[in-house]
């Protein structure tokens, strides 16, 4: 588990990480990047794994199977789509 | 034992999602860097299937049939998308991750709840304050990311039509904002369950106000703000479960796609706070600016390609237009065969050109547009004046002068691709119509500049047969 502080410092240093990795990208991966920290965020299906695992009632079950449903769509999707987009790009032959 | 090989497993994860998302800054490096985020996943996803807390035969069953449709959904629905259709996947994916969030969300504040009940305590006393307040946080986040990216969705599919901002609009999502909140306190405070419904209709009816108004040209803005919201939602909900994989990468994606979002509005000259109020894109500045002087000239093909053929350097400036027209394919057929004779050519890309940064980077990848070939603004705008012919492709206000000239334009301070200052400028184009801003372009009515009326891709085809003979 983790507790008050170190979460602050966990939230603050991943804040930073993530400023620092999109600081300095070329237009031309605006799009890709977009869709790739979009696929990133579908890591949310281990939280709804866990939401629907620990699920009691029917009402619960219910809403854990949505959002499994769901975040394995933002992972599957957001994995699809920017293989397919970074799949493109390449250099001239001449180089 | 197994505790510890789940954590190493989330851990190991958050350093592929970082390390993947760093080399997917660099287009050398980008390909792997989707392979290494997914790798860390998978890892992810197999090690939680482990979890102690997860128990019932059900859950399990229930779980992996989830995965199944969802995923299989979304994967085949990922691979069909033409290129042009990557922006509303991507606003939908977006929008599932963060109804995921908030459906986790409702899970844990519903449990939370019968026990509040049960013991007459606080939401906060059962769940721990600082939990209770990012769960709810996270959910309010959330639902209004899974409402807002589904509208956006809709309207870049074509399914729903851009909705007018009504008068006091921005009045009733404050108000409705308001009232979220204030639910979302209660709900904090304990109270009975039709309250957390409350809450959650609210923050969902709010996306969909936040959304409905927003024009065509402010999407990417928008889509790129909800990727943002949706990291921060997993972020909250991952403090919350107590799932560090979930806050790194949550956190990480929350102020990356933030970032972005400035980047993206900056190059529009927006700000993300008018983008949100809506007007822009929504008719609210078609009629101003100076009127034109001049008449348009029109060009037949033929004399549009021996302009071409025989030019010293073109440059060419693609726009929504190419992308309608799925002309890329087309447009590098005919660079191609310019370069075969000699003639310097190069593509100019403007930050926002189409419907997203990079769309058109996308699109001329898929054609095989090499791209080194391929130029941003700021490096290719001094090159215009040395250039013979620029060849606007269905680009329009990334290249109107009056966002440097006009201070009355709605379009004034955005900074454009300088195709106005090339020896000769050529607007393939299918009509007479404006761009997304509704503003007149100066350019086409410039002297140096010729206008070659028609479907991108046909007119490009021309051009080639032209080229071709001479």
């Amino acid at each position: 588990m983790i507790e008050g502080l170190a979460a602050l410092y966990i939230f603050m240093l991943a804040a930073f990480t993530g400023y620092e990795v999109i600081a300095r990208v070329p237009v031309i991966l605006h799009t890709p990047l977009m869709s790739g920290s979009n696929f990133v965020h579908g890591i949310v299906l281990v939280g709804a794994m866990v939401a629907l695992g620990h699920a009691q009632t029917p009402g619960e079950q219910a809403l854990g199977f949505v959002a499994v449903l769901l975040a394995a769509g933002n992972a599957a999707g957001g994995y699809v789509v920017t293989e397919r987009m970074l799949a493109m790009f390449k250099k001239s032959k001449s180089e | 034992m197994l505790h510890h090989l789940i954590d190493a497993s989330y851990f190991l994860a958050a350093v592929l999602f970082i390390l993947g998302l760093k080399q997917m800054s660099s287009p050398v490096t980008a390909r792997r860097g989707i392979v290494w985020a997914g790798l860390g996943m998978l890892i992810a996803t197999f090690a939680t299937f482990a979890a102690p807390e997860l128990h019932g035969l059900t859950n399990y069953l229930l779980m992996i049939s989830a995965i199944a449709i969802g995923g299989g959904f979304a994967w085949i629905s990922g691979k069909k998308v033409a290129m042009t259709g990557m922006p509303q996947m991507i606003a939908l994916y977006n929008g599932m991750g963060g109804g995921a969030a908030a459906a986790i969300a409702a899970v844990e504040l519903l449990s939370a709840q019968g026990k509040a009940q049960a013991g007459g305590l606080g939401m906060g006393a059962v769940l721990g304050g600082d939990i209770a307040a990012l769960a709810i946080a996270g959910a309010f986040i959330g639902c209004v990311s899974f409402t807002g990216s589904l509208v956006a969705w809709a309207k870049l599919d074509g399914r729903l039509h851009k909705g007018a901002l009504f008068s006091g609009q921005v009045w009733l999502n404050a108000l409705v904002a308001l009232a979220a909140i204030a639910c979302g306190v209660l709900v904090f405070a304990g109270a009975d369950a039709s309250l957390i419904y409350g809450f959650f209709a609210l923050a969902l009816g709010l996306g969909f106000l936040v959304a409905m108004p927003i024009g065509g040209a402010d999407m990417p803005v928008v889509i790129s703000l909800f990727n943002a919201l949706t990291g921060l939602a997993v972020g909250f909900e991952g403090y919350a479960l107590g799932n560090a994989a979930m806050i790194i990468a949550g956190i990480v994606v929350g102020s990356a796609g933030t970032l972005l979002t400035q980047l993206m509005a900056k190059a529009m000259n927006r700000s993300i706070f008018t983008v949100l109020l809506g007007g822009f894109g929504t008719g609210g500045g078609a009629a101003s600016g100076e009127a034109v002087t001049g008449t348009m000239r029109e060009v037949q093909a033929q004399d549009a390609a021996i302009l071409m053929a025989y030019a010293e350097r073109v440059l060419i400036v693609p726009g929504y237009g190419m992308a309608v027209a799925q002309a890329q394919h087309k447009v590098w057929e005919l660079a191609e065969l310019l370069i075969k004779r000699g003639v310097k050519v190069k593509f100019a890309i403007h930050p926002v050109a189409g419907r997203m940064p990079g769309h058109m980077n996308v699109l001329l990848a898929e054609a095989g547009v090499p791209y080194d070939l391929i130029a941003d603004m700021d490096e290719v705008n001094p090159e215009f004046a040395t250039t013979t012919v620029a060849l606007v492709i269905g680009a329009n206000d990334v290249v109107n002068p009056v966002a440097k000239t006009d201070k009355s334009s709605p379009l004034y301070g955005m900074p454009i691709l300088d195709a106005v200052s090339a020896e000769h400028v050529i607007v393939i184009k299918r009509g007479k119509g404006t761009g997304f801003s509704g503003v007149e372009n100066h350019l086409f009515y410039c002297e140096n500049t010729q206008m070659l009326y028609g479907d991108a891709t046909k007119a490009a085809a021309e051009l080639i047969t032209t080229i071709k003979t001479l």
